[in-house]
């Protein structure tokens, strides 16, 4: 006997238990990721006049299961002389985030590579530098030589060793965004 | 129930006439736990019938004994009787053990008393009072370790996860003072929030055959508990200073009891811990300091017939993760791996910075119990538990100081357990609980949640029978059954969302649709049925079999239901499945032990065949703006794993013993026909002991472990783009670290300072050689080596 009233006085009290926990029927709110890097875009001016070229690569999904899709609006002008700016934007959340401006404040920490490969031959500058006079990159110059096809790669790496010989291995950090591209000059 | 036995050994003992009978038979009954002492209990000698009480100091004196071998029955109120075969030889002492849980009696006889040795504490599957004092400044899972058996998954050396033959996180269930530990165990880096120090021993049961503590222990139960309070009237304590060379750290824990003759009792505990970096034998390893604190306190009531306890704890911890892991994508894994430093090394420092956890658990646990004539032991508790784990990263802008991860999770459990006699002959457990448990993550974390918000519910009953069919066997039978229900609230990328299929699938749990999000409300249930039956057949005193089969069912977990994105601390993306089923083990394990005080052993050969067995497995790599990362996705497979764990010591000379272990397990992807990731490798302990309980209970062991490489391993190793060298570059995430063998030293020795109070010193070297050496369990291992020589100093005070 004794065992049923307890028995039951449990089953009760597990019955209240769940009836009064289900205290609200609000649906939680969204959380847009304040990170994400989805857009990297390099435009190419050449000094003096002409063709503007974009390099973009877009990942509109972020860490998602979509690739980004990358695109090179043409060719670099054999002996042209180009000022590049890259913008670096978190499409995710509108309007956009543009990073490039945190890149530009914490200049300290941060510091675009650029990496010539396959036969490319172009030759590129930095253009501004953090508060010690390290490079920082987020504006260069690209002097395009002879005609050729290669890989182009900006890398932006987050807390490297600073100063550094100019290579990704010296400069260590972490890689906050990486993305090649096929160019080429003719 | 073991009297009948018990009467059998006494009538059965020979009691000749001997020349000389004067001699006497005197010594101390303690407690097998905690080795205090336990004052009135019986002794009884078999034939003479001859019985004394021990006194308020647990010792005893039997007089007039004979040159002989007597049978001695033990019993306490809140003991197992037991029978002991003494030889009298002169004046004899002889301190008697008697397992002081009558509570506890089904797990000890069908586990427990398959590792109790009465050659030595170390075979047993406990880890007694005097070796966790030992652990004072590690972890729970430091201490686990030191069971055959039991490895560890390790983010660093302060994040360490109890492995049990080869299983892990929700697959082990750990009961801290009765309260199952619901603190988002499911995480790889996340390690169980208990304080080693407020445990008074831990047993370890190895897979689900104790089915009180849920249906779900795939891998086994790990349970901790405080040290039983005597009722006399009384106050004690103890204090543990540690200090340690590696690490530069120390910790200091104290313990005070107050009890009285009327049941009375309560306690209270602290510790803090401190360390700062820690060392590997060639560098710093920069950002693996710990800060922890912890305290506790316990007021309760303990009358024969009734009794009440109400505990409350309270652990922080903020553990610094090893900067050096901390990465971007696969090209930065290029460099990290194919380094044989770690690409940061900073000086020693003891802040911790990021990336870093900040954990605290609240415990909070009521509960009463009242023996019915006729019926049993009846207990009703209520336990609380609130868990906040914040996981700081290397973050940029406005967010550098937010954390990437804030996550609460609280939880109610109801139980009413009955402890039963059906007959003589057998026992009855049985019981019921009622569970709710709520997830909230914090959204203002800028980063998408890791585990969404829910609500789950889970009701439970079992029952366990034991049955002596004679007095060589003892037979045991147990079900229980599991419901659970969750109700989640969960943001998915619309693209991931319909790259699964869900699009289709699951239209009817859509709430609402953002511009690259989903708001679905999964709502998901489980019914897990588990079993146990087994036995134990005593072929005579000194050799015993167990045998169990157990089969035991578990519900998917947040992570691996809803994972769906970047995992920064694995640098690699993780993806959980909705439709998952639960996974369902048949586990079958044999014991043969031999108890004897020279040479003891046990053999522990098990088969654990599990059905839709959730792994993750990398699948593919995807490319994104910030370079390209592995895939990773939980799947369901069929796995199987074999192993057999051996203890063995040998008394070879007086106060001189060899203590032996070894652990191998093997397990088996049969979907993919290949090893399963993350397996223990093949390992054994051997050590040489001296101790001497007749000076100050010296005790000096050196301890030789040798690891094995781990050979049966899938290949996940994949290719990656590095534009230096306009290469592919092969990821080796694979490849096991080689084999290697360390040398431990550990010494202590007793003072016993007034009459009262004693004091014991301990020296412990790990690592004596300084061996460089990396560990396949350990997370980090791509980046680091694991801890150079350690030196410990350690003053415990009891008072």
């Amino acid at each position: 006997m004794k065992k049923v009233k307890i028995l039951s006085t449990v089953v009760f009290a597990g019955l209240l238990f769940t009836a009064c926990s289900n205290e609200d029927n609000s649906t939680p709110e969204p959380v847009n990721e304040e990170e994400v890097i989805t857009t990297l875009t390099v435009t190419l001016a050449p000094e003096g006049g002409g063709t503007t070229i974009t390099l973009q690569t877009q990942d509109l999904d972020g860490d998602g299961p979509n690739v980004p899709v990358v695109s090179v609006s043409g060719n670099l002008e054999a002996g042209a002389v180009y000022n590049g700016i890259i913008l670096v934007l978190n499409e995710t959340e509108t309007p956009a985030e543009n990073i490039t401006e945190e890149v530009e404040d914490e200049d300290d920490e941060h510091q675009f590579f650029y990496t010539i490969g396959g036969g490319l031959d172009v030759n590129t500058v930095y253009g501004n530098f953090d508060g010690d006079g390290n490079p920082l990159g987020t504006e260069f110059t690209l002097t395009a030589g002879a005609v050729s096809t290669g890989a182009l790669t900006f890398t932006l790496r987050h807390e490297p060793k600073k100063p550094n010989d100019g290579t990704l291995a010296d400069a260590g950090g972490e890689t906050d965004l990486a993305a090649t591209f096929t160019v080429t000059v003719g | 129930m073991r009297l009948y036995a018990l009467i059998i050994l006494l009538f059965s003992s020979i009691t000749s006439i001997s020349q000389n009978c004067n001699y006497t038979l005197s010594g101390t009954v303690v407690d097998l736990h905690d080795s205090s002492v336990l004052l009135g209990a019986t002794l009884i000698v078999a034939g003479t019938e001859q019985a004394v009480q021990t006194d308020l100091e647990g010792k005893f004196t039997l007089v007039g004994l004979c040159e002989n071998t007597y049978s001695i029955q033990v019993s306490h109120p809140y003991c197992l009787t037991e029978g002991y075969t003494i030889k009298v030889i002169g004046n004899t002492t002889k301190i008697f053990r008697l397992e002081h849980h009558l509570e506890e009696l089904n797990e000890v006889i069908l586990k427990g008393k398959a590792n109790r040795n009465k050659t030595n504490t170390l075979f047993e599957n406990k880890v007694s009072k005097e070796e966790l004092e030992r652990f004072s400044s590690g972890s729970l899972g430091d201490a686990l370790n030191s069971l055959s058996g039991v490895s560890s998954l390790n983010t660093g050396n302060t994040v360490v996860k109890p492995m049990i033959n080869g299983l892990h996180s929700s697959r082990v269930i750990i009961v801290n003072n009765g309260v199952r530990m619901e603190d988002q165990e499911w995480g790889a880096e996340h390690a169980p929030n208990v304080d080693v120090n407020a445990a008074g021993n831990l047993t370890l049961i190895k897979g689900a055959g104790a089915l009180q503590y849920g249906g779900d222990a795939v891998g086994g139960v790990i349970v901790a508990e405080a040290s039983k309070v005597t009722v006399k009237d009384s106050l004690y304590g103890k204090s543990i200073l540690s200090a340690a060379s590696n690490g530069r750290g120390s910790s200091v824990t104290s313990q005070l009891t107050k009890s009285y003759q009327n049941g009375w009792y309560g306690t209270a505990q602290g510790t803090v811990k401190r360390f700062g970096d820690f060392e590997a034998p060639d560098y710093v390893l920069s950002n693996t300091g710990i800060f922890e604190r912890n305290a506790s306190l316990r007021i309760g009531l303990n009358r024969f017939d009734y009794g009440m306890e109400a505990y409350y704890s309270l652990f922080k911890n903020d553990i610094g993760i090893l900067r050096a892991s901390h990465l971007g994508g696969a090209q930065d894994q290029v460099r990290a791996i194919n380094s044989d430093r770690p690409l940061i090394i900073r000086d020693f420092t003891y802040n911790i910075t990021e990336p870093n956890q900040d954990v605290i658990h609240h415990l909070a646990r009521l509960r009463v119990f009242k023996r019915f004539v006729g019926l049993g032991k009846i207990s009703l508790q209520y336990d609380y538990q609130r868990n906040n784990r914040l996981e700081f990263d290397i973050r940029r802008g406005d967010d550098a100081d937010k954390a990437s991860l804030d996550l609460r999770l609280d939880t109610h459990t109801l139980m009413l357990d009955l402890d039963g006699v059906l007959n003589h002959k057998s026992n009855l457990k049985s019981g019921m609980m009622a569970r709710y448990q709520n997830n909230f993550a914090n959204p203002n974390t800028g980063v998408r949640r890791l585990i969404p918000d829910f609500d789950k519910y889970d009701l439970g009953v079992y029952g366990i029978v034991d049955y002596r069919l004679d007095k060589n066997l003892i037979l045991e039978v147990g079900a229980r059954f599991d419901y659970t229900f969750m109700d989640v609230f969960k943001f998915y990328r619309t693209s991931f969302w319909e790259s699964r299929g869900y699009d289709e699938q699951f239209t009817n749990i859509v709430v609402k649709e953002l511009d690259n999000q989903i708001l679905t409300n999964p709502q998901l249930n489980y019914y897990n049925a588990s079993a146990t039956a087994g036995g134990t057949y005593a072929f005579d005193d000194e050799y015993k079999l167990f045998f169990n089969y157990s089969l035991a069912s578990r519900a998917p977990n947040p992570s691996e239901l809803f994972s769906e994105g970047l995992h920064h601390s694995a640098s690699r993306i993780e993806l959980g499945d909705l439709r998952f089923r639960h996974e369902v083990s048949n586990k079958l394990a044999l014991t043969l032990q031999r108890e004897n005080s020279t040479f003891g052993f046990s053999i522990n050969p098990y088969i654990n065949s599990i059905s839709d067995f959730i792994v993750i497995e990398p699948t593919e790599i995807q490319q994104t703006v910030r370079g390209s990362f592995q895939v990773w996705e939980y799947r369901q497979i069929n796995a199987r794993l074999l192993g057999v764990d051996v203890d063995a010591s040998y008394t070879f000379v007086t106060n001189f013993r060899f203590d032996h272990q070894f652990s191998l397990v093997k397990g088996y992807d049969r979907n993919r026909k290949e090893a399963l990731i993350n397996m223990p490798s093949v390992n054994t302990k051997n050590g040489l002991v001296y101790q001497n309980t007749e000076y100050h209970n010296l005790r000096l062991a050196l301890e030789s472990q040798y690891v094995f490489s781990q050979n049966e391993f899938p290949d996940n190793n994949f290719e990656v783009f590095v534009p230096e060298t306009q290469t592919f570059e092969v990821v080796d995430v694979s490849t096991p670290p080689d084999a290697y063998h360390l040398l431990n030293f550990s010494s202590n020795i007793d003072f016993n300072i007034g009459k009262k109070s004693k004091l014991t010193l301990g020296l412990t070297i790990d690592n004596l050689m300084n061996t460089s050496y990396r560990n396949y369990l350990n997370r980090l291992r791509y980046y680091a080596d694991d801890l150079g020589r350690n030196l410990l100093l350690n003053f415990k005070y009891k008072y």
